[in-house]
């Protein structure tokens, strides 16, 4: 065992960079910025939130209307899929952690397997409103199918689904971009880049997953849920 | 001159290493400075193109020179470069790029690899934008108001907003860097409480880069896609709202007026304090001030929505609070006066800038508390007096500390001295050229000159004329030091690692710094300013 150690050990000072002191100081530092980074993204996204209070206040009633159309059934299920798929995310970190890179691999390529999984699913439901027309722009229709409320218009749930289409948009996006970060720590897993020594890339990637996850854990209720029982 | 004379040139980040590759690719914080002093100085000059086609159309009442149409998009353009292509990234990205690391006593940044990305995204950003006004331009104003940007406009929105999307993600990706930097990378012993006000100054508008360029991000997105798929979240018809979009663009477009004038502020306690031979006044309410401007920066945006139709009991809050900025700074050109006063003063260029930015910052803030008064701004609203009033922000701010930091640091990075009489010509110049450009248009704006127009009644001529005419002298004033700077690098006088005999650790090495910065890591024992303790030399370079 020891000789793996010095051999981790001489990983880890490969990966020190010449601007550091010490390894610490890089862990620290990279950390520090990755957190940073999310709150750069909490406050990208939160332009849209705004947006979202700002109209659900305004046209409650189209709000209703539009999650009338939302099909919970997948909604429950990304969510489930990307909670899998977070847990498979911090299991491969603790992997990492541990030194064990084979099983570190294998955690993350069943973290991509529920990515694919989560964007297959939106993609589904994404073909559904497509062909129901409930995309903005010249071709948006919506059928007015509440007697209660004959007052809505239907351009005010057009506003709706812009925000539907605007937030799980960018949210699939960092999915996407997830996906592909994670793929890229494979191949590095695999050549033996990461050690207890040093695996600042998984950890820093992982917290980014659980973000675009959370962002999620948000969206499904705004868009799916909240507005859903008054309307019937 | 204290410093012994080197016979044999010493390996700095210049000479380390030859080659545009060496360049392109450098992750090196100096180099990356270099790389953002030659493309911002190239979009300042084009700005500066678009503001003196302004001026000459200005120069008659009749709108001859120009069709109205064309001057739209002379405004706009001039506006969006300025803005978002030099005043931002001026200070923090060329000269704290070069500096900051310095003076926390580290090798580099903390992401060097972000650092450079940031000036591809930068040039990125440009580019686009440079492509959209060739193709045909912008009219919008820079502010890029809706309905008019998302539905009536027909010239090149999307491209102009997309290229500041792009610079902008290079803006978050500089404040990150120096926010982490500056927490983690401090040399043993510099504790926050000695630690420049330079790098407290960037570090506030770090925060200001960090929390609200992302919201101008998404807020411009929104508009393209507006304006590509008619989304309806801006558009009246469509039960938008358009207010909302000035609340969001506003949201990050104040505090970013903040982050155009925090890093100058940070420029000019350094200069003060050398060229004073004392201590900062006050010093932690002087580093405090920043982190409070940056803070009350994000609480004051509606001031700029008085008259669109916001709630008066809103407008009466948003009144209230932006008094407050005034608090912080005027702590800060208190506390500037105070430490001149009694200090061993030397009339040194930056010193010149400096004197100029806080006379003229003075005015720009006192005349930002006129329109921060509801009354006031409802008369004034839209006329040359707004525009008076942020140009002595953002020019006699702004520009004046950048002036003032290029000549405070253009020894340590080229380790050439600039020739001293032709600066200090050209300070001067700048000074009776800004006044002459902008003092006569407070006078228009409050006599009723609206904004934004080609022509204008006749009676208003001789205030235009002094002002195209001032905007020549100051043109004359910009063009001295891209001369001499140039001319310095082959015939500037050695500068030595200290000529201004200053403290701070970016004085401690030698001029142009090595690529690592230091021989080993300094290890700070003493305060900031320390000039007491300093030995007293005369600043001999330039007499």
């Amino acid at each position: 065992m020891a000789t793996s150690d010095i051999g981790d050990i001489q990983v880890a000072e490969r990966a020190l960079q010449h601007h550091f002191a010490d390894m610490e100081q890089q862990r620290d530092t990279a950390s520090f910025g990755m957190w940073m980074f999310l709150l750069t993204e909490i406050m990208f996204f939160g332009g849209l939130f705004c947006a979202y209070l700002v109209y659900r206040a305004s046209y409650y009633h189209a709000f209703v209307e539009g999650s009338q159309k939302m099909n919970i059934t997948l909604g429950a299920t990304n969510t489930a899929v990307l909670i899998c798929s977070s847990l498979t995310m911090a299991l491969g970190v603790r992997a990492a952690q541990m030194g064990k890179p084979k099983l570190m691999v294998i955690l993350l390529l069943i973290t991509i397997v529920f990515g694919f999984g989560f964007l297959g699913i939106k993609a589904v439901e994404y073909h559904e409103h497509w062909v129901n027309h409930e995309f903005p722009g010249p071709s948006f229709h919506f059928e007015t199918g509440d007697p209660a409320h004959p007052a809505t218009d239907p351009q005010h749930t057009e506003i709706y689904f812009s925000l539907y289409w605007a937030m799980t948009g960018l949210h699939a996006l960092h999915m996407v971009i997830g996906i592909g970060l994670v793929a890229w720590l494979v191949i590095a897993g695999l050549m033996g880049a990461y050690t207890p020594h040093y695996y600042n890339p998984v950890e820093n990637v992982g917290l980014y997953w659980h973000f675009v996850d959370l962002v999620w854990i948000y969206l499904f209720p705004m868009l799916y849920l909240i507005s859903k029982k008054h309307g019937g | 001159m204290a410093t012994a004379v080197q016979t044999v040139e010493r390996e700095n980040y210049l000479n380390s290493n030859y080659g545009i590759k060496s360049w392109l690719l450098t992750t090196d914080h100096k180099r990356i400075a270099v790389l953002y002093l030659i493309s911002i100085t190239a979009m300042f000059w084009l700005g500066g193109f678009f503001a003196m086609m302004i001026r000459l159309e200005l120069l008659t009442p009749a709108g001859d020179l120009v069709s109205s149409d064309t001057y739209n998009k002379l405004f706009t353009m001039h506006g969006i470069i300025m803005v978002f292509f030099f005043l931002i990234p001026a200070v923090p990205a060329v000269i704290g790029n070069f500096v900051v690391p310095l003076m926390v006593g580290a090798k580099d940044m903390a992401f060097p690899r972000v650092n450079l990305l940031s000036w591809y995204l930068y040039m990125a950003g440009a580019i686009t934008a440079l492509t959209a006004m060739v193709t045909g331009g912008v009219d919008t104003g820079w502010t890029f108001y809706t309905p008019f940007s998302t539905t009536y406009s027909n010239t090149h929105v999307i491209g102009a907003a997309i290229g500041i999307f792009i610079a902008g993600f290079s803006s978050i990706l500089t404040g990150l860097n120096f926010i982490v930097t500056i927490h983690r990378m401090r040399a043993p012993g510099l504790t926050w409480r000695r630690l420049p006000l330079f790098c407290w100054s960037n570090y506030a508008a770090a925060i200001i880069m960090v929390l609200g360029t992302p919201v101008i991000a998404i807020t411009l997105l929104l508009v393209a896609l507006e304006r590509a798929f008619h989304i309806g979240i801006f558009d009246p018809r469509l039960g938008g709202d358009p207010i909302l979009f000035q609340h969001l663009f506003w949201f990050y477009s104040h505090p970013a007026v903040y982050l155009m004038i925090l890093p100058g502020m940070g420029v000019i306690s350094e200069i003060v304090a050398c060229f004073s031979r004392k201590r900062v006044f006050g010093y932690e309410f002087v580093a405090l001030a920043s982190i409070a401007i940056a803070v009350f920066g994000f609480l004051v945006w509606a001031h700029h929505m008085f008259v669109a139709g916001i709630s008066v009991y809103a407008a009466l809050v948003f009144s209230l609070l932006s008094y407050l900025v005034a608090i912080p700074s005027a702590v800060k050109v208190f506390n500037w006066t105070a430490t001149m006063y009694k200090g061993s003063i030397s009339y040194n260029t930056p010193m010149l800038y400096a004197f100029g930015f806080i006379g003229l910052f003075t005015v720009g803030g006192l005349t930002g508390i006129f329109l921060a008064s509801l009354g006031i701004d409802v008369h004034v609203h839209d006329t040359y007096f707004v525009i008076a009033h942020f140009h002595y922000v953002m020019v006699g701010g702004g520009v004046m500390a950048y002036m003032a930091g290029l000549h405070f640091w253009w020894p340590k990075m080229t380790g050439k001295m600039y020739p001293e009489a032709w600066a200090k010509l050209s300070a001067l110049l700048v000074f009776v050229g800004f006044n002459t450009t902008f003092f006569p248009q407070f006078i228009l704006g409050y006599m009723g000159s609206p904004r934004r127009y080609h022509a204008y009644p006749p009676e208003f001529q001789v205030l235009n004329v002094l002002s195209t005419a001032g905007a020549s002298i100051l043109a004359v004033g910009y063009v001295l030091p891209m001369i001499y700077f140039v001319w310095s690098l082959r015939y500037g006088k050695d500068a030595g690692p200290n000529p201004w005999n200053a403290t701070g650790l970016e004085w401690m090495t030698s001029s142009p710094p090595p690529t690592h910065n230091f021989d080993e890591t300094p290890v700070v024992t003493w305060e900031a300013y320390d000039y007491e303790h300093q030995p007293q030399e005369e600043i001999t370079v330039g007499h």
